[in-house]
């Protein structure tokens, strides 16, 4: 066993791209479901418009990469504009069912055949971020110390994700100790008497579903650049219920707790894995226990054991209150 | 004769443990060779490249190079089954080049869409990538056209919401009783149809037996799903959305549990699989299938008649209606909630079953069919058992019917196959924007 790369893997990963990535879509998350309560199922469709904002700009309409950063933006206000007008007057549940089916929808639009000309299929598209790296200020050679030592892509893209994820994170504080958030606190708690209170409680919520929107929408950014391509199958319903796992983690209605829960969630998932595919490579763990597709299996169940964990036991997460939180339904 | 008991009783011994913990039946699935796809004994991850000339007729003997970055991983030639499996280091993305030198002389003229191509690997489940070698690899596939294939897609639509319907009624039970919209079901689904596999493939029952088997079990599960987890929390006052995402969660590690033992491979019944279809004037239709389709019919008529007019029934819907009065007149309310969960998991396991006819047997069945159990009870109506069964009916027509291609005024309507549960899920969109107490629903004031 080598306990080193073990070691390295797993802090590499809380810091790195998929981190970022799940931070900045539980920042977007916490928007919704932690600080207006809305259940969001479908956070994965807004970072799939921000990662195919991109993608199509760039390579189907031509676009400069400033430009196609827009068309995103434009595109996560739109669908959420057209998710919230149905839904934001129903219950709970119908916001949820509504998101999860637009998300889906979403991607299997993106992977059609029938669009391959625009989205790229089940392919996706890629060769989009020359200009963003182009960009890129730091000259060859390696950057950082000890474990966390980056390639100088690497290492651009770590700053760029982490300069966005500071912003969101200081936006979201800076707006929920303003008027507006406590307004939106209020709805969570008791959306009638805010709408007592003479609150548009609808324009409350739609904006609390665009700012969150767009936040998911900076993570499909950060994601498609980084890698240099798109692929649709990224985008399916368990990247919303990492989402989930990651802000649940941290605690939700705490201005710090995705981001916290999405280093920690992708430390313990990195050690996991490389520990187990290691195991495996060395014949520590026999084959008829575990082999190399089930290792990827386990990634799974262990989230899905975690967010049933952590609802049950701990539904404030590890830094979150509980008063803040009480989790009710009418 | 004691032979045949002895399987039975080992079928029960491995799906009682199958859920927690089973390496007996990871242990049998293992040592059956898997029909096309290679396991990956390796530390890696599985990348099957599936290579199909203009006849869908496998192409053997041609050599498939993968690499990564640049980088060759390795090269292999296709089998008889014309798979080229590859065993690749880690997930990630990789570029799946064909050497079109070592193509057989009877694809002259035919090329690929795309080649070389670019692939994702994502980990836990094995990537297979199909290629299709065409004389006309941009253009469009048609599958059917006219009017005169209604009939037929309008057939198969019903039998696809007979099938939803039987799901979709226990889901919607479920919310009625006890207000949780449950994430897992689909679940239910998959279960039928990996023990019905099970039962009638590896143990060699025969498929009745197998499927009632299958059902009796998923029930029990449904049970155990009530008395493990969702009564235990329902004492402890867990919030609705608390109890959402509790089963977001159980879903997520109950498909995986089943993709460890089970694999992530489709498989087929060993029994009616195959079979030749039987011509109703318009519509051919495999007997399987008719009779499966008579089997929902019957479950679903029974299912209502139960609820209008047993004590049982009569309980449910008292329940569904307003639990606290429903307590206060003497009625069991666990009781009756336990008996929703096993009835509404026994007959999402018969859906389970009958799907597997068609569809094949996989880990992630129930998943795919969830948004449009969803669809079905949102479209009907949350909570109202009769608006479940109608809404599903409407789905599963929509769902086929939609992709008949009509020539009308010189446009074709109709949309690709591969779109077609988009429409369903738009048409639920466009539903909750009119009506969004549903079908059947009351309405009730929120905002």
């Amino acid at each position: 066993m080598d306990f080193d790369s073990v070691l390295r893997n797993g802090l590499q990963a809380a810091v790195g791209v998929d981190a970022i990535v799940f931070a900045l879509a539980a920042i977007g998350l916490n928007v919704h479901f932690g600080y207006a309560g809305l259940l969001n199922f479908g956070q994965a469709a807004f970072v799939l418009v921000g990662a195919y904002g991109i993608g199509i700009g760039v390579v189907y309409l031509g676009l400069p990469l400033g430009v196609a950063l827009l068309l995103g933006l434009a595109g996560s206000i739109v669908l959420a504009l057209l998710l919230g007008i149905p839904t934001l007057r129903l219950r709970a549940d119908y916001l949820a069912i509504v998101t999860i089916a637009a998300a889906e929808i979403l991607r299997l639009v993106a992977r059609a055949n029938s669009f391959r000309d625009v989205s790229g299929g089940s392919d996706g598209l890629s060769g989009f971020a020359g200009s963003y790296f182009a960009l890129n200020p730091f000259p060859p050679g390696d950057y950082g110390f000890g474990y966390l030592t980056f390639d100088e892509r690497g290492f651009y893209n770590i700053v760029v994700g982490w300069s966005l994820v500071a912003i969101s994170v200081l936006a979201v504080f800076l707006w929920m100790r303003s008027p507006w958030g406590r307004v939106l606190k209020a709805i969570r708690e008791d959306e009638d008497a805010v709408r007592s209170l003479g609150k548009n409680v609808f324009s409350y919520k739609m904006q609390a579903l665009i700012i969150g929107g767009v936040i998911g929408c900076l993570a499909g950014f950060v994601y498609s650049l980084s890698r240099s391509s798109v692929q649709p199958d990224n985008y399916g319903t368990a990247f919303t219920f990492f989402a989930y796992t990651v802000l649940l983690l941290g605690g939700a209605a705490r201005v710090f707790g995705p981001v916290l829960g999405a280093m920690i969630f992708w430390l313990v998932i990195s050690l996991t894995d490389t520990l187990l595919r290691q195991g495996v490579n060395n014949d520590i763990i026999p084959s008829y226990i575990l082999n190399g597709t089930q290792v990827g299996q386990v990634r799974f169940m262990l989230v899905g054991l975690a967010l049933m964990l952590l609802m049950i036991y701990r539904p404030q997460g590890i830094f979150g209150d509980r008063r803040e939180l009480m989790l009710d339904a009418r | 004769m004691p032979r045949t008991l002895r399987a039975l009783l080992l079928a029960v011994a491995l799906a009682a443990t199958l859920l927690p913990t089973s390496v007996a039946v990871g242990a049998v699935t293992q040592a059956t060779p898997a029909p096309s796809a290679e396991e990956s004994t390796s530390g890696g991850e599985v990348l099957n490249v599936r290579l199909r000339g203009e006849d869908r007729a496998p192409v053997e003997g041609v050599t498939v190079i993968v690499t990564s970055e640049g980088e060759e991983i390795g090269r292999t030639e296709s089998d008889a089954e014309g798979v080229a499996s590859f065993d690749v280091p880690a997930p990630g993305p990789y570029t799946v080049e064909v050497d079109v030198t070592t193509l057989p002389p009877e694809l002259e003229g035919q090329s690929l869409a795309q080649n070389p191509r670019d692939t994702q690997v994502d980990p836990g489940t094995p990537r297979n990538l199909n290629l299709l070698f065409s004389s006309d690899p941009g253009g469009e596939r048609r599958t059917s056209s006219g009017w005169s294939t209604i009939p037929q897609l309008f057939v198969s639509g019903l039998r696809f919401g007979l099938l939803i319907a039987l799901a979709a009624l226990g889901l919607s039970m479920i919310f009625g009783t006890t207000g949780l919209t449950n994430f897992a079901h689909g679940e239910f689904v998959t279960v039928g149809a990996v023990l019905t596999y099970v039962f009638n493939n590896l143990l060699e029952l025969p498929f009745i037996v197998a499927g009632l088997l299958a059902i009796a079990l998923t029930a029990a599960f449904g049970w155990a799903n009530d008395a493990g987890l969702w009564k235990p929390l329902r004492r402890r006052g867990a919030g609705l959305i608390a109890m959402m995402i509790v089963s977001i969660g159980f879903g997520i590690l109950a498909r995986y549990v089943v993709a460890f033992f089970f694999g992530t491979e489709t498989f087929q019944y060993r029994e009616y699989a195959i079979q030749a279809g039987i011509q109703f004037g318009p519509v051919s239709l495999k007997p399987a299938d008719a009779i499966g389709m008579g089997i929902a019919v019957v479950v679903l008529i029974l299912a209502g008649l139960a609820l209008l007019y047993t004590r049982i029934g009569k309980a449910t819907r008292a329940v569904a209606d307003n639990p606290a009065l429903a307590a206060a007149s003497g009625i069991d309310v666990d009781r009756v909630i336990r008996v929703v969960w096993m009835v509404g998991g026994g007959m999402a396991g018969l859906a389970g079953v009958l799907l597997g006819i068609n569809q094949g047997v996989s880990w992630n069945l129930g998943q795919v069919l969830l948004l449009l159990i969803f669809a079905a009870v949102t479209l009907g109506g949350l909570g109202t058992a009769f608006g479940a069964v109608i809404g599903a009916l409407i789905v599963g027509i929509l769902i086929d019917v939609s992709t008949a291609r009509i020539e009308l005024g010189g446009i074709t309507l109709g949309i690709p196959t591969e779109l077609k549960y988009v429409g369903a899920l738009v048409v639920l969109i466009i539903i909750l924007l009119f009506r969004p107490q549903g079908i059947l629903g009351r309405r009730v004031r929120v905002g």
